[in-house]
């Protein structure tokens, strides 16, 4: 079969494209599970090589700024690039708040739903610094070390200065909007020296917690403690993060002229071009990194059969993008660390175990 | 092999076969399949080994049940020591790898903002 495609010249053996692609019928997606153990493949040795791994895996970085990433990490297998993405979302801690006082609140917003909201709103605070929160030893007092103290206190009143007839809720109140920059740290023990030129706070200052009009006021402190987003979702650092796995698409013929077109128009846009030789159109995949996959190409009877559509099975494109707390870098490098505290653990289980 | 009885176990090791010592299941408390499926991985790229799964017994439930069964009479926990210790490497591996990574793409940043 001869095969045009963008990046292989010569054809792939089947045995090879059933270890490393996935391939994407018109009816579903076929080798998606890893096959390479050894003895399932004669001829092939598959036993773990650390050293082979080490030359074939690399990481590169696309793009990177304070709040998204996206990087590639290629050579490694799904199991352990989906670790890192679980652990990523659930298991990277961070401070948000916990325990909310209710002191006064006669806005119309419950308590509990004002609790719930103060609760999701991201606070900036390097969680590596602080400890975990002993359970049930004291209820009301945090130690500086694991707890973050907030204040909410805002009173709502008319404004004396706003015209007799406007009915703009802007001019006509002070205070009547309450935002997450209302929320005041006030520092516990040591914690003014310690953090003195961070402005412990929310993220962004700009998020809407409750309206109030006169009359109306809130005095809530609240305790921040570090946790998980296994424990509840507000403890995730990651607005999210998620990994697709490299596009490859192959031409199976030479296509030319109007189904060239018609061909270019069934993938995303920049995936395929069009290339003039001798005056023809023929059609030319340019980067399939930029596909989203939609197998629309399928649909097309007499266009099915012209190209091939499979996904690399060990190029992860991973995207993270944080909400704030720490830059996406840092919770990546966090992630592993995590995976690594996983495993000593066990090993030193297994250790002292082996020793009674 | 359970930890102290006033201490929560983290690991636990259900022997179903008698005598033999290749054919261990243990139970990893805390885990899902985070840890379970690439732990899985990397124990099945062992060669002694002739079995190796896991599985969540109920979702509600955080613990998994590791199944290890080895040829040639080895036992399991060889292959899990050695799972463990090269999933460790693994992770380290990649670990410097992004942060080298990270520091050249910052590198160049910097360069290209002069």
């Amino acid at each position: 079969m001869k095969r045009l495609g963008d990046k292989m010249a010569a054809p792939m053996s089947i045995v090879e494209e059933i270890r490393t692609r996935v391939i994407l019928q018109e009816f579903g997606v076929k080798n998606v599970h890893t096959t390479d153990y050894p003895g399932n493949y004669p001829g092939y040795d598959d036993a773990w090589n650390m050293a082979d791994f080490k030359k074939n895996f690399r990481i590169d970085i696309v793009d990177m700024d304070e709040n998204t990433m996206e990087f590639d990490m290629v050579g490694i297998d799904a199991s352990i690039a989906n670790a890192f993405r679980r652990i990523l979302l659930a298991e990277v801690p961070t401070m948000a708040v916990e325990k909310v006082f209710i002191y006064n609140n006669t806005s119309i917003v419950q308590d509990e739903i004002l609790a719930h909201r103060l609760g999701l709103v991201p606070i900036k605070a390097d969680p590596r610094l602080f400890e975990y929160r002993n359970e049930g030893e004291d209820d009301e007092e945090g130690s500086e070390i694991d707890t973050i103290k907030l204040q909410l206190k805002v009173k709502c009143s008319r404004n004396p200065r706003a015209t007799k007839d406007s009915a703009d809720p802007r001019e006509l109140y002070l205070n009547h909007m309450v935002y997450s920059k209302d929320m005041k740290w006030v520092p516990i023990g040591n914690q003014a020296d310690v953090f003195a030129d961070i402005n412990i706070g929310p993220v962004h200052g700009d998020i809407l917690l409750a309206q109030l009009r006169p009359g109306q006021e809130l005095d809530i402190v609240m305790h921040c403690v570090k946790g998980i987003g296994q424990d509840h979702a507000k403890f995730s650092p990651v607005a999210t993060a998620s990994y697709r796995l490299l596009p490859e698409i192959s031409l199976l013929e030479t296509v030319e002229g109007e189904k060239a077109e018609r061909l270019r128009g069934c993938f995303s846009r920049g995936v395929m071009e069009l290339e003039d030789r001798d005056g023809r159109k023929f059609a030319k995949v340019v980067n399939s990194r930029l596909d989203t996959c939609s197998r629309e190409v399928l649909r097309h009877e007499d266009l099915k059969n012209l190209v091939k559509l499979a996904r690399v099975r060990d190029h992860f494109i991973f995207t993270v993008e944080s909400s704030g707390v720490l830059p996406p870098d840092v919770l990546v490098t966090e992630a592993i660390k995590v995976l690594m505290t996983k495993c000593s653990r066990f090993l030193n289980e297994l250790n002292t175990s082996n020793m009674e | 092999m359970a930890g102290d009885c006033e201490k929560k176990p983290v690991l636990e090791m259900m022997q179903a076969d008698g005598g033999d010592e290749g054919c261990v299941t243990y139970v990893l408390h805390n885990e899902d399949h985070t840890l379970g499926n690439s732990l899985r991985y990397l124990v099945m790229k062992d060669v002694d080994v002739e079995f190796c799964g896991y599985s969540i017994t109920h979702p509600s439930e955080s613990k998994i049940n590791f199944r290890i069964q080895t040829r040639g009479g080895i036992p399991a926990t060889e292959p899990l020591r050695t799972g463990l210790t090269q999933l460790n490497h693994v992770c380290q591996h990649v670990l410097n790898t992004f942060q080298a990574r990270v520091d050249e793409f910052k590198g160049n940043q910097d360069q290209s903002m002069e």
